[in-house]
């Protein structure tokens, strides 16, 4: 589904026509560069996607004598050639392709070609979208914080303060079901929040307003995707 | 600073300065139907809270015996206009103390504004 690259920056309130307060999410979608076209080339038939491109990284200097080059992370000759083959001037920090054939049918939509920007004129007030973020990483975490658990008592002689208590019964099954909640990695990790209502478009500044919460930190990479009905 | 702070600005309203302890007369927008009309809520201001475009303010009144409160989004457009009726002297930003008082006990003294008095000639 079409979509855009954006950053998340963070949350405020909107008041809409009703004159209600709404809790809305910030998002910048600043115009993201269309970098390659695909279609036909893969062996699912009828697959069509096109891969945007969003920010920027410094790259190697093109003269070698003279002064050195930018520290840090630099983006490497492959992504800067991908980039040169598609006329974008910048090389974008993030790549991620939005599929098009899944796209309703009753939507027309103009024949994007490698070098175009998408911005968030695509979208309008009262569209509902997906957004796609990495949720914050909070490490190991056991059942209590991970799943709400609500673990044992503290006091009274009781020992089992924050354990999930029985994993499973006994000798019948004798192993633990898949799937079980335990203690481990919690966050970091992809998620995808749906049916967000867009609130408000502010296209010369970029911004989305979404109504709602979006997974990840502030200037967090976040997909926003359209979304039918 | 963002750009998207900026833009909260724009959203925010002109509003009188007040604080917990005046009392206010709010101008709500009522909707009926497909009309609009004004309807008053007037009582003390108990408490402001927060800032920017999402700042409130709450107002308690007594009606009917029974005490009311409501909070306003400070830059709601559902508020036509805020009356600053008097202002009251305390000595605290939250008067949540009030709920608790009735009567004659729940008076604020009014706070006597200092105006710069004119220089007056004497005539001989």
């Amino acid at each position: 589904m079409l979509g855009l690259i954006g950053r998340k920056i963070g949350m405020t309130q909107v008041f809409n026509e009703q004159g209600h307060q709404v809790p809305c999410t910030v998002v910048e979608a600043k115009p993201n560069p269309v970098v390659k076209v695909i279609a036909g080339e893969h062996t699912k038939p009828g697959y069509r996607a096109i891969e945007l491109g969003y920010g920027s990284q410094v790259t190697r200097r093109a003269n070698k004598k003279g002064e050195g080059n930018p520290k840090g992370r630099r983006a490497n000759r492959a992504e800067v050639q991908h980039a040169a083959k598609a006329g974008v001037a910048v090389v974008p920090r993030a790549l991620r392709a939005f599929r098009l054939d899944d796209m309703p049918a009753d939507v027309e939509l103009p024949e994007y070609k490698a070098g175009d920007a998408i911005d968030v004129s695509i979208f309008a007030p009262g569209d509902f979208v997906k957004v796609t973020g990495t949720s914050k990483g909070r490490g190991f975490q056991g059942v209590v914080k991970r799943y709400g658990i609500g673990g044992g008592p503290n006091t009274h002689g009781n020992t089992k303060h924050r354990k999930p208590g029985s994993v499973g019964a006994g000798t019948d099954p004798s192993r633990v079901i898949k799937g079980k909640k335990m203690p481990g990695q919690y966050g970091n990790k992809r998620h995808t929040q749906v049916n967000l209502r867009v609130e408000k478009i502010d296209t010369q500044r970029h911004l989305l307003y979404i109504r709602g919460a979006v997974a990840g930190p502030t200037n967090g990479i976040v997909l926003v995707r359209k979304q039918q009905g | 600073m963002h750009p998207f702070i900026e833009t909260q600005k724009e959203w925010m309203k002109v509003v009188p300065p007040f604080r917990a302890g005046d009392t206010l007369r709010v101008s709500v927008r009522v909707r009926e139907g497909d009309k609009e009309r004004l309807q008053a809520f007037e009582g003390v201001c108990i408490a402001r809270r927060g800032s920017g475009v999402s700042a409130s303010f709450t107002v308690r009144k007594i009606s009917n015996g029974v005490g009311v409160e409501r909070i306003f989004p400070l830059h709601s457009p559902m508020i036509a206009e805020i009356n600053v009726v008097r202002r009251g002297r305390v000595r605290r930003a939250k008067l949540f103390y009030l709920r608790s008082l009735s009567g004659k006990a729940t008076r604020i003294r009014e706070k006597k504004v200092r105006v710069a008095v004119p220089e007056t000639s004497v005539e001989t």
